[in-house]
């Protein structure tokens, strides 16, 4: 049940309705989205950290799988924006005694709420609520199976336009458990969009998705030669959890030919910044002297990620009502 | 095009802005006209203090009808508005819609001791309650007619445009 095209994001007036996948979507949208979040950045620091915007509103996070840094700062954004917030877990949900994802949106929809925020084990989880509830629900995608994490991806977009002034002639290496990565599917399909130079996946062939050279990137399972001229280390966590089977010989082998350590990091451009999506698996996809090191901006990408949340929100919520 | 001068209104405008007395005003202006005339107005008063900025789109009280301004630029107070003086300079003074968001905004940095507005230009059609302390000249216009302020080699000016559909 993978959506294969991004029409339903927009209404009738090809405005941005809800955001499920990168995938689709014009560089403008992109980049006007990272053009707001950059004047959000700044309300960190004021004596009052919120705007009115969503006043009135009400956000729920929808969250079947669980997270930490997601779910937290998507309540931060919604808060900061004025929205009321209500968190919904899987432990705690009805979920567990049967009714189906599309009930239980159903269900809070009737008690009037405005925004959905989903994440699910299954892919197009947030598809088929956006497709099945009245025409005012705005859904955001926080994950949803392998299929994409596009608020992820667009805060690492953030970081590195942060970073690197922009992203023209930049070469990007997305490393590790790229078959499990709904977070790599995004990043690949912003980073191209955006139009960088070249995006390259290093990675054990058995955890590089089949034909994925159409998506325009190129592949390597060696670290040195795909490391060489980078100026962006993309990390994956390698997700044992999603893992039926021996895709990876063992821990310490994964470790010694695909963990990022300072030794592998010096192939890369001298001035290249490393990046992790969290939570970080230390001496298994990334030795902690890299994570915690001065090219790390893994910390920076979680505050980033407020401010992009934020934007994103209010692009969906903004400017309703047919002029 | 009906083009008018800035020079002589700015003159008006420091000239009363002056006699207010304000006693180390903080000069903030509203983006992007009133940043340009705040810019004018901050060196001709010899104020010891930094220039400020204010961009209100995220507190326009339209943001449900007509969404987010694409290019929404930060806001940058350089000082903290806290017990401060505010001088809040905007070019056209209408609705008294901007001004009002403006002021919720300055809120969210802190509790100023006051705050004055001078706007360039007045134009009647006051939809709340907001008057103006300086004002550099009052003009009368039809509604699809808008007052643009202009940047070009010779100077600031306002140019009178007309409209073909109506947004504020």
């Amino acid at each position: 049940m993978v959506p294969s095209d991004s029409k339903i994001q927009f209404d009738h007036q090809g405005r941005l309705r809800h955001f499920l996948t990168i995938n689709g979507l014009p560089k403008e949208t992109l980049v006007q989205i990272l053009d707001t979040a950059e004047s959000f950045i700044s309300f960190g620091q004021r004596e009052i950290r919120k705007v009115p915007l969503l006043r009135g509103k009400t956000v729920v996070n929808l969250f079947f799988e669980p997270s930490t840094r997601t779910r937290t700062t998507f309540e931060i954004a919604a808060k900061r924006l004025s929205a009321d917030v209500i968190n919904l877990s899987a432990a705690r949900m009805s979920t567990s005694k049967g009714e189906s994802i599309l009930d239980t949106a159903r269900t809070l929809e009737a008690m009037h709420t405005d925004l959905f925020v989903v994440r699910d084990s299954a892919s197009g989880a947030s598809h088929l609520i956006a497709s099945h509830l009245p025409e005012h629900v705005r859904v955001i995608n926080a994950g949803d199976g392998r299929h994409a994490h596009p608020t992820q991806a667009m805060l690492d977009m953030f970081t590195i336009r942060r970073e690197k002034g922009g992203f023209e002639g930049l070469k990007v290496a997305i490393i590790g458990d790229v078959l499990h990565s709904r977070v790599a599917r995004s990043q690949i399909h912003a980073l191209s969009t955006l139009g960088v130079d070249e995006i390259r996946l290093i990675g054990p062939r058995t955890l590089i998705p089949t034909e994925v050279e159409a998506m325009g990137v190129n592949v390597t399972s060696n670290m040195a030669e795909g490391l060489s001229g980078i100026d962006v280390v993309m990390m994956l966590r390698l997700q044992r959890e999603r893992m039926d089977g021996q895709l990876v010989p063992s821990e310490q082998e994964y470790f010694n030919r695909y963990g990022l350590t300072d030794d592998k990091l010096s192939y890369a451009n001298p001035d290249a910044i490393v990046m992790h999506p969290g939570p970080i698996n230390r001496g298994l996809e990334i030795a902690s002297s890299v994570a915690d090191g001065d090219r790390s901006v893994i910390l920076s990408q979680v505050t980033n990620g407020i401010a992009v949340r934020m934007s994103i929100m209010a692009k969906l919520m903004g400017g309703q009502e047919d002029p | 095009m009906n083009q008018i001068p800035l020079e002589p209104i700015l003159a008006t405008m420091v000239e009363d802005i002056r006699a207010l007395n304000i006693d180390q005003p903080l000069v903030i202006g509203i983006h992007t006209g009133g940043a340009w005339i705040a810019t004018e107005l901050h060196k001709n008063l010899e104020t010891n203090s930094l220039l400020g900025t204010l961009d209100i789109s995220f507190y326009r009280d339209d943001f449900s009808r007509v969404g987010l301004n694409p290019k929404v630029q930060s806001s940058d107070l350089p000082e903290p508005v806290e017990g401060r003086h505010i001088l809040l300079v905007d070019d056209v003074l209408h609705t008294g819609r901007t001004i009002r968001a403006a002021m919720n905004e300055i809120f969210s940095f802190g509790r100023p001791a006051s705050i004055k507005l001078a706007v360039a230009l007045e134009r009647p059609g006051r939809e709340l309650p907001i008057a103006a302390d300086v004002i550099g000249k009052t003009m009368e216009l039809e509604p699809m007619q808008q007052a643009k302020i202009c940047q070009t080699d010779s100077g600031l000016h306002f140019e009178i445009v007309t409209q073909t559909s109506s947004s504020d």
